[in-house]
C-alpha cells in the first residue's frame, strides 16, 4: 500500500500511509480507537474507497477493484457468519460462488473444519456455537477459497479472555501451516506482541513504528509507542552525552543523538527494583508504597516519591512483603530509555495501559 | 445462645411461610383475573363469529341445519352478472400478483437503501407511510383519470393490482423493517462480497433468506388487505370480491352465501397466520 489516504469530510482517517506485506507475514495493526487501523484493513478489503494512493497485490494495482473480485479472506469482529446455512453451507459458500462442483467443495469444507478443528459441528447453525466456534468457522470460510490475503478485523475482541487467548495461538499456528500473508488488527497489545511477525503501531492515521514484537517493545521508536505499548513511567531528567540523568541515575539512551537538555525518561516497570527501606529519611530514590495492584503472578506496585509517583513490577512473592505504607528504596535497571520533550503538562506523569 | 437461634430460626420461617402464602394467595388472583379477562375477550370475538357461522350453516326454515350456502360459493349467480367464482378468483390473482410485485419492489429497495443510502431511509420511510394518511375516497379522484385511460387497454380487475401495492406498503414496510433491523445486515453482507458475491446474491442469496418471517408478515398484511378491499374496487368500476358480495347483499340481503364466503375469506386468513408461525417455530426449533 502506498500514500494511501482516506478522509470523511474534515476527518482525517489514514494520512498517505506506505504499509508493504511480505509473502507469509503476519503483521498486526496496533493502535487506539480512531488511529485508522481498521481504515486500512477496509481499504485493503475492497470495502472502502481510498481517495488517493494505490494498493498492490503481487505486484498488480487493485485499488480500483471492487471487493467482490479482490480475492482476499476476511474475518470480522462478530455476527459474520450467515444464520441460515449450516456450518458446511457457510465453509462452502465461497466456493459455490466460484461455481466449484458439490462433491469438491464438500471435500475442501471439511479440510478447513479439520484445520479449525470443527469437523464435527460441520451440520450445525451458527446460533448453536459458542463465540470461539463461531469465530474458527469464520476464519475456515475465508481459507476455504485459497485467498492471497487474509484480513482479520479485531476478530478476538468480543470473546472472554480465555478463548481470546486460546484461539490467538490457534490463528498463529494456522496462519504459519497455511503460509498466508495475513494482517490482523486489533488494539488488544498483547494479542499483537504474542503472534506478529512485525507490529505497525499507529496513531491518527500514522505508522508511528513498524518493527518485530522486541523491537517496538524494548526499543521504541517514539514516545507514544513507548506509551501505547506496555506501560511507562515518565521521570523528570536530564540529558548529557547521549545519556540521561535521572533522580541521581545515568541511564543509557536507546537514541545517542538526542540533543543536551531537560527531557522526560521513559521508564518500563519491570526495570524498576525495590527493597524495603525504613532507615533512611529522604533521597532521590526513597518513597512510600501508596497501592498494591494483584495481577496474578505479577503485581504492580505504586510508589510514591513526594513529587511523583513510580510505578513497579515484581513478583507477588516479593510484593508481599512491601504493603502499602512502607517505606522503600528504589533501583532503576541501567535499561536503555526514551525520552520525550519535558514541556507536556496535559500528560500525567504515570501512564496506564491504554 | 441455641435458644434465641432457634427462636430467630422459627420467626424467619414463620414469616417465610406467611410471605409464601401471600405470594401462592396472590398468584392465585392473578390467574383467576387472566382467566376471567381472556374468556370475556374471547368471547367478545368470538361470539359474532359463532353466530356468523352458525347463520351460515342455517337451512330454509329457522333452526335446521343445512350446507346450501357453503355449496353456493361456487355457483352462485347474481342476476345478470357473472357468478361470485369468477369474482374470487379474480380477486385471489390479485392478491398473489400483488404480493409478488411488493414483495420484488420492496425487499431489495430496503435492502439497497440499508446498505448503500443509508440518508434515504428516511425518505422512504415516509413515502411508505403516505398511503395511510390519504383517505380512500381522496385516492379515487387521483386514480381516476389514470384509470380511465388503463380502461382503454384492459378491463380486467386485476389492473387494480397497481392500486393494491400501494395500499399496502405501509404494512408491508413495517414487517420488512423490522425483520431488516433484526439482522446485522452491514457484516453480512460485507462477508458474502469479501466471499466474491454480487450485490444481487447478497440481496437474494443472503439478506432475504434471513428475513423469511418478515417476508411472510409482510405477505400476509398484504394478502389480507387484497382480500377485504372494497372502497377502491367500487369506485373504480370493478367488481372484486367484496364488490360483489356487497352488490348480493343489495338483491338479497342476508343471503346464507354471504357469511359463508366472509367466513371462508377468514378461515383462509387463518390458516396462511397458522402456516406463518409454523414456519417461524420450525427456525426456532433448529437451535
Amino acid at each position: 500500500m502506498e500514500a494511501l489516504s482516506r478522509h470523511y469530510g474534515p476527518v482525517v482517517a489514514l494520512d498517505r500511509l506506505d504499509l508493504t506485506l511480505r509473502p507469509g507475514e503476519l503483521i498486526v495493526l496496533l493502535g487506539p480507537s480512531g488511529c485508522g487501523k481498521t481504515t486500512t484493513l477496509r481499504l485493503l478489503a475492497g470495502l472502502e474507497d481510498a481517495d488517493a494512493g494505490q494498493i498492490f497485490v503481487g505486484g498488480k494495482d487493485i485499488t480500483r477493484l471492487p471487493a467482490s473480485k479482490r480475492d482476499m479472506g476476511m474475518v470480522f469482529q462478530a455476527y459474520s457468519l450467515f444464520p441460515h446455512m449450516t456450518v458446511r453451507q457457510n465453509v462452502a459458500f465461497g466456493l459455490r460462488l466460484r461455481r466449484i462442483g458439490a462433491a469438491q467443495r464438500d471435500k475442501r469444507a471439511m479440510e478447513m473444519l479439520e484445520l479449525v478443528d470443527l469437523p464435527t459441528q460441520a451440520d450445525r447453525y451458527p446460533h448453536q456455537l459458542s463465540g470461539g466456534q463461531q469465530q474458527r468457522v469464520a476464519l475456515a470460510r475465508a481459507l476455504a477459497i485459497e485467498p492471497q490475503v487474509l484480513l482479520l478485523d479485531e476478530p478476538l475482541s468480543a470473546l472472554d479472555a480465555k478463548v481470546r487467548a486460546q484461539l490467538r495461538d490457534e490463528i498463529r499456528r494456522i496462519q504459519l501451516d497455511v503460509g498466508i500473508t495475513t494482517l490482523f488488527v486489533t488494539h488488544d497489545q498483547e494479542e499483537a506482541l504474542a503472534i506478529a511477525d512485525r507490529v505497525g503501531v499507529m496513531r491518527a492515521g500514522h505508522l508511528e513504528q513498524l518493527a518485530p514484537p522486541t523491537e517496538v517493545y524494548s526499543r521504541p521508536a517514539t514516545s507514544f509507542v513507548a506509551e501505547f505499548v506496555g506501560l511507562s513511567n515518565r521521570l523528570a531528567g536530564e540529558v548529557r552525552n547521549g545519556e540521561v540523568t535521572v533522580r541521581g541515575r545515568t541511564l543509557p539512551l536507546v537514541d545517542r543523538s538526542t540533543p543536551d537538555g531537560q527531557a522526560v525518561a521513559l521508564v518500563r516497570p519491570e526495570a524498576v527494583t525495590l527493597a524495603s527501606d525504613s532507615a533512611s529519611d529522604s533521597g532521590p530514590l526513597v518513597g512510600t508504597v501508596i497501592a498494591v495492584t494483584f495481577l496474578g503472578a505479577m503485581s504492580r506496585v505504586t510508589v510514591d516519591l513526594g513529587d511523583t509517583s513510580v510505578m513497579a513490577q515484581l513478583t507477588t512473592a516479593d510484593a508481599s512483603a512491601l504493603p502499602a505504607g512502607s517505606r522503600v528504596q528504589l533501583t532503576i535497571r541501567p535499561d536503555p530509555v526514551l525520552v520525550s520533550a519535558s514541556s507536556d503538562p496535559a500528560v500525567p506523569a504515570v501512564e496506564e495501559e491504554a | 445462645m441455641a435458644a434465641v437461634t432457634a427462636l430467630n430460626e422459627s420467626a424467619a420461617a414463620a414469616s417465610a411461610g406467611r410471605t409464601r402464602g401471600m405470594q401462592a394467595g396472590r398468584r392465585r388472583r392473578l390467574n383467576v383475573f387472566r382467566y376471567v379477562v381472556f374468556t370475556v375477550f374471547g368471547l367478545f370475538f368470538l361470539l359474532p363469529l359463532l353466530a356468523m357461522l352458525r347463520f351460515s350453516l342455517e337451512g330454509a326454515k329457522l333452526g335446521t341445519w343445512s350446507l346450501t350456502a357453503w355449496r353456493q360459493i361456487a355457483s352462485y349467480q347474481n342476476t345478470g352478472i357473472p357468478p361470485l367464482l369468477s369474482a374470487i378468483e379474480i380477486t385471489l390473482e390479485l392478491a398473489v400478483i400483488t404480493c409478488a410485485v411488493m414483495l420484488v419492489l420492496l425487499v431489495p429497495t430496503m435492502i439497497w437503501v440499508r446498505l448503500r443510502v443509508p440518508w434515504l431511509a428516511r425518505t422512504i420511510e415516509v413515502l411508505c407511510l403516505l398511503p395511510l394518511t390519504i383517505p380512500s375516497i381522496v385516492l379515487v379522484v387521483g386514480l381516476g383519470e389514470i384509470y380511465n385511460r388503463i380502461q382503454h387497454y384492459s378491463l380486467s380487475a386485476l389492473m387494480l393490482f397497481w392500486v393494491y401495492v400501494i395500499l399496502a406498503l405501509p404494512y408491508a414496510y413495517r414487517a420488512l423493517a423490522a425483520g431488516l433491523g433484526a439482522i446485522d445486515v452491514t457484516t453480512l453482507s460485507e462477508a458474502a462480497r469479501s466471499l466474491g458475491a454480487s450485490w444481487f446474491t447478497v440481496i437474494v442469496r443472503v439478506i432475504a433468506p434471513n428475513m423469511r418471517q418478515s417476508i411472510l408478515n409482510a405477505v400476509l398484511l398484504t394478502w389480507s388487505l387484497v382480500l377485504g378491499e372494497f372502497t377502491i374496487a367500487y369506485l373504480l368500476l370493478y367488481t372484486n370480491l367484496q364488490v360483489e358480495l356487497y352488490s348480493i347483499s343489495r338483491n338479497t340481503p342476508n343471503a346464507g352465501v354471504l357469511f359463508s364466503t366472509s367466513f371462508a375469506a377468514l378461515l383462509f386468513a387463518f390458516a396462511l397466520l397458522m402456516i406463518l408461525s409454523y414456519v417461524g417455530r420450525r427456525r426456532r426449533g433448529r437451535g
